[in-house]
C-alpha cells in the first residue's frame, strides 16, 4: 500500500460558480436582470425593497428570491404587492445554511415566472460574510449597511464590501440620536472599495430614496452597471 | 459560519479527487483577504468529513498574504490595513495579486491494493 499525492489547484468555490453562470444564462434567455441583496441582519433590505416596490418604478416588472433560514415573515410582508415572490428557507442544513448558494436558487427558477420578470431581486440571508462567496446567477450585487452597525464595519468585513457594485447607507433618519460619523464610514468604504458607488438613504423618511429607484431602471434596463 | 460553507466544499472538492481512495492529506492555500479562521475550520472540517473518504485526512492549511499591484503606477504593496487604495499615487484601480485563494492544492491518497 502506498501514498499518492493528487495534484489539484482548483477553486473550493468552482462547483457553485459552475452553476451560478447557468443561473446566469437562463436569466439572461428570458431577459430577466437579477440583484443580490445582501447586508447584516436588520439593516433594512426588506424595507429597501418595498420602498422599490410601492412606486412600481414604470414599465419594470419585479420579481423577488427570498432566502431566510427560515419563516416567511419577508415573503408575507411583500404579498399586498401582488407580485411573483418565492420563498427559500435554508434552514435544512447543518445549523440552517446562512447564505443563499447557486444551486439553491436554481432549484427555485421552476417556481419563478420568468417571462413575466424583468428585475430579479435575491434577498440574501442576513450575513456579512457567507453571502459574499457565493454567487447566485447575478448581473450586480447590492449590499446595505446601515449607520447602526458602525464605522468600522467595511474595514472588519472588506469581503462584502469589496462583492458589491452598489453600497447603500441606511437608516440615516437616525443620525442625530447616534454618535456616528458618517463621513468616517463613507472613507471606510472607499478605503476598502475604491469609487464604488453609494447611496445614503432612508428607507423610514424617504429621504434619497430616489437614488436607489433611479438605480434599479438603470440596471433593469440593461445599462452597464459600473464595477 | 463561514467557515462551515468553506469546509464543506473543500469536502466536496477532495472526495470528488479521491475516486474512492482514503485521504489522508488536504491541502488547502487560503488567502488573506478570504477572512478564514484556521481554527474554526479544522473544527468544521472534523464534522463535514465524518463517514467520507477524508474522515482521517489532516488538513493542511497555507496561510497566504495579501498583495496589491497598483494598476497605473505598477506600485507593489503588502496590505496591512484594508486600504485598497494605492500608498504611493492614490489611485484605486488596484490589482489583487495574491490574498483571494481558496483552493485546494493537492490531497494525499493511500492506494488500495487491488483485489
Amino acid at each position: 500500500m502506498h501514498r499518492t499525492k493528487v495534484k489539484i489547484v482548483e477553486d473550493v468555490l468552482d462547483a457553485n460558480n459552475t452553476i451560478a453562470r447557468a443561473n446566469r444564462e437562463d436569466f439572461d434567455r428570458h431577459d430577466v436582470t437579477v440583484l443580490n441583496l445582501m447586508s447584516a441582519p436588520g439593516a433594512g433590505k426588506t424595507t429597501l425593497l418595498e420602498c422599490a416596490l410601492a412606486t412600481r418604478p414604470e414599465g419594470v416588472r419585479i420579481g423577488v428570491l427570498e432566502g431566510d433560514i427560515q419563516g416567511a415573515y419577508d415573503s408575507d410582508r411583500l404579498a399586498g404587492f401582488h407580485i411573483p415572490v418565492v420563498q427559500l428557507n435554508t434552514g435544512s442544513g447543518f445549523g440552517g445554511e446562512c447564505h443563499l448558494d447557486a444551486n439553491m436558487v436554481r432549484s427555485a427558477m421552476p417556481s419563478l415566472p420568468l417571462h413575466n420578470i424583468d428585475l430579479l431581486i435575491v434577498e440574501n440571508v442576513g450575513n456579512l460574510v457567507c453571502p459574499a462567496e457565493f454567487k447566485v446567477g447575478e448581473d450586480a450585487r447590492v449590499m446595505v449597511c446601515s449607520v447602526t452597525e458602525g464605522e468600522d464595519k467595511p474595514l472588519k468585513y472588506p469581503l462584502m464590501f469589496r462583492a458589491c457594485e452598489l453600497v447603500i447607507v441606511n437608516k440615516i433618519d437616525l443620525l442625530p440620536h447616534l454618535e456616528f460619523d458618517l463621513s468616517a464610514l463613507l472613507y471606510n468604504i472607499d478605503q476598502v472599495h475604491p469609487d464604488v458607488e453609494t447611496i445614503v438613504l432612508s428607507a423610514r423618511s424617504g429621504e434619497g430614496l430616489e437614488a436607489w429607484r433611479e438605480w434599479l431602471l438603470r440596471v433593469a434596463a440593461r445599462q452597464e452597471v459600473p464595477a | 459560519m463561514h467557515e462551515l460553507s468553506v469546509a464543506s466544499a473543500v469536502l466536496a472538492t477532495s472526495v470528488r479527487y479521491a475516486e474512492g481512495r482514503p485521504v489522508e492529506v488536504v491541502a488547502l492555500r487560503v488567502g488573506a483577504l478570504r477572512q478564514v479562521v484556521p481554527d474554526s475550520l479544522r473544527f468544521y472540517w472534523g464534522i463535514v468529513a465524518q463517514g467520507s473518504v477524508c474522515e482521517d485526512a489532516r488538513l493542511e492549511l497555507t496561510e497566504i498574504d495579501t498583495r496589491l499591484r497598483c494598476d497605473g503606477c505598477d506600485h507593489e504593496w503588502e496590505l496591512g490595513i484594508p486600504s485598497f487604495r494605492c500608498p504611493a499615487c492614490g489611485a484605486g484601480e488596484v490589482a489583487v495579486i495574491a490574498g483571494n485563494e481558496l483552493e485546494v492544492d493537492y490531497i494525499e491518497v493511500r492506494e488500495l491494493a487491488h483485489a
